[in-house]
């Protein structure tokens, strides 16, 4: 932990910006390496689970319902993108601001319990939002909201060019990791790891601790909410696939394999698991059950993920702000 | 969902069968909380696995009618102790690691053993739903006057009271459960009066297991046999058990039938939102009593 902040503190280590520098250059290029719908997955889900490790990771509230943030805004983006005609941007900020709102209200419901309890509750309230889904008529029931247009951005660029989405959804992208960053790096993120690590002593230290793990859930929420309405422009489609538990599971995998409570650790993990499910889709259910083998093996044998457990090896490259527990 | 809310009172045979069906998801519900408020009790996880255990009862009877002709009644018998005896294994490869830890990697570790079990089924027997017909001496219908019961109905529900009575009694009134009462409050002071605390874990989860197994064999004939059975159920069972609370065995017996007639309830008023009643109800109790009816808070 000591050594984790020290590494911190030295800004100037040049390490962590060739490091830095290298992730920027390999995002700028990918598309012209691999196919770009592939890449613009994988940011997406690479700002979910960055989204989702700033509650789990910093705040130490572990939720199992994040699909539902990212699935109602793919949801609302859509619906507003296609049947109002509205343009991209507007499109994707409707949609964020509808998982704020969810977020907020969820949050509040929540942080009334603690520790399991409410990872069960926001489980079970993102399920009644699957079940809301699944009954009301915009949403398209079983086929969802397919053929979306992703429109002109500005008026100026056409989206349906595959670089000019890409470029577009790396923009997104790196202002989401922009605010996660700033969040964790900021004094109300010392307060989220003070939380995390003792919320007891927050408390007698004078913290309103509610009103913290609130604003963390509602920024989480958000965030998981622009990374789902990019989606939905993406692979214009938003559908209960989305919506469903396992997408929170699948989150929550990623943040855990790439390392809870480390800054890039979740988008590693969501790259890895994302490329990983591009390869075994012709398996069928074997994805879920390597699905259940990685998580097994990361509780058992690996519970710093692999950001954590290079970072313990190599602190001043990676380390920000230590792992929980 | 959004639509006018027509209250107008059903006749009263739709009204009981209704009724009757929420009972029967009451008995499935109060004896899977039943199990995790055992389990968490013991281990101090939540057992993610439930469903699949669940699940996997149910095709433990529908594999052994299927392969080796085994009535439903010797399955009855026989798949809890199979499954028992599995979740024996997995406590001791798996979990019994994860007891100094945070709670919530129980849970993680739990959750991943489920979707390692339900990939493995849905390969296997796909997504659709078995048939599992009831034994031939429950068939039929009792003609109650003002509805028809049928047996295998009556059955389930008498046999689930049975079961989660005869848990809670063994566990609030006998001298095993005072054991395991004393090992959930302190357990390092209860190994030091030469009980073996370790081995009482891992029957008690065994013995959750179990009753997660039995549920799935009685439920077989209900529901049809499919891969996803445990982990639709198993969510709307969290929130019985925040509903409850896990502090108190009576309690998530009583929270899972009182919620399944609700929910059979909703089904005859407001049909539309019969699949969110619980959570909504969930939603409520937390606005109105944070730790649940017979809670006790958990970290």
């Amino acid at each position: 932990m000591r050594s984790a902040l020290a590494a911190n503190l030295e800004v100037g280590f040049a390490g962590r910006r060739v490091l830095g520098l290298v992730l920027l250059a390999a995002a700028l290029g990918a598309p012209f390496l691999f196919y770009p719908v592939f890449v613009m997955k994988a940011l997406c889900f690479a700002l979910f689970a960055s989204a989702f490790n700033l509650l789990i990771g910093y705040a130490g509230l572990a939720s199992f319902g994040h699909a539902a943030f990212f699935g109602w805004a793919a949801y609302v983006t859509a619906y507003a993108v296609k049947s109002w005609g509205l343009d991209p941007v507007s499109g994707i900020l409707l949609g964020t601001a509808l998982a704020a709102a969810m977020g907020l209200v969820f949050g509040w419901l929540a942080i009334r319990r603690q520790g399991i309890y409410f990872a069960m509750i926001t489980l079970a309230l993102a399920q009644m939002m699957y079940f809301v889904a699944n009954e009301v008529a915009f949403t398209g029931g079983e086929d969802g909201i397919q053929a979306v247009p992703r429109g002109t951005l500005f008026g100026l660029v056409n989206l349906d060019d595959p670089y000019a989405m890409y470029y577009f959804v790396l923009a997104i992208f790196l202002i989401g990791f922009a605010i996660i960053w700033r969040t964790v790096n900021s004094p109300f993120g010392e307060v989220l790891k003070a939380i995390r690590e003792n919320e007891g002593r927050a408390i007698s230290l004078g913290y309103r601790t509610e009103h913290y793990k609130l604003l963390a859930f509602t920024l989480s929420a958000a965030l998981s909410g622009l990374a789902g309405a990019t989606k939905a422009l993406v692979f214009q489609l938003a559908s209960l696939t989305d919506v469903f538990f396992s997408t929170s599971g699948d989150v929550l995998l990623m943040t855990l394999l790439g390392g809870i409570g480390t800054l890039f650790g979740p988008a590693a993990g969501a790259v890895i698991m994302v490329s990983m499910e591009n390869y075994l889709a012709q398996f069928g259910s074997w994805v879920t059950v390597i699905e259940g083998a990685i998580f097994v093996v990361c509780v058992l044998t690996f519970r710093r993920g692999i950001v954590g457990e290079l970072a313990r090896f190599f602190p001043r490259w990676f380390a920000d702000g230590g792992t929980p527990r | 969902m959004l639509g006018f809310i027509h209250i107008a009172f059903p006749p009263l045979p739709a009204l009981m069968a209704q009724l009757l069906i929420g009972l029967i998801n009451g008995a499935f519900y109060a004896m899977l909380s039943l199990g995790l408020a055992v389990i968490f009790g013991m281990l101090g996880i939540i057992n993610f696995t439930h469903g699949s255990q669940y699940m996997i009862g149910a095709f433990c009877a529908y594999l052994l009618l299927k392969f080796l002709g085994i009535s439903y009644w010797w399955s009855l018998l026989i798949a809890p102790l199979v499954v028992g005896a599995f979740g024996i294994v997995l406590e001791r490869l798996f979990i019994r690691h994860l007891y100094q830890l945070d709670h919530l990697y129980g849970l993680l570790l739990t959750f991943g053993l489920a979707l390692i079990l339900e990939g493995l089924f849905r390969q296997e027997w796909g997504s659709s739903g078995l048939p599992y017909s009831i034994p031939p001496t429950l068939t039929g219908a009792y003609n109650l006057g003002f509805m028809f019961l049928p047996i295998y109905r009556g059955w389930v529900i008498v046999a689930s009271a049975v079961v989660c009575f005869g848990t809670w009694f063994v566990i609030e009134r006998t001298r095993l459960g005072s054991y395991l009462r004393a090992a959930t409050e302190n357990p390092a002071l209860v190994q030091s009066f030469g009980i073996n605390v370790p081995r009482m874990i891992t029957l008690t989860y065994g013995f959750g297991v179990g009753l997660a197994a039995l549920a799935g064999v009685l439920a077989a004939p209900i529901y049809q046999v499919s891969p996803l059975m445990g982990s639709n159920i198993i969510i709307v069972v969290f929130a019985v058990v925040v509903i409850g609370g896990m502090g108190s065995i009576l309690g998530s017996i009583v929270s899972g039938f009182v919620l399944g007639l609700i929910e059979g309830l909703t089904k005859v008023f407001y049909p539309e939102a019969s699949s969110t009643a619980i959570f909504v109800i969930m939603a409520i109790v937390l606005l109105v009593k944070p730790a649940g009816f017979f809670g006790r808070e958990f970290r």
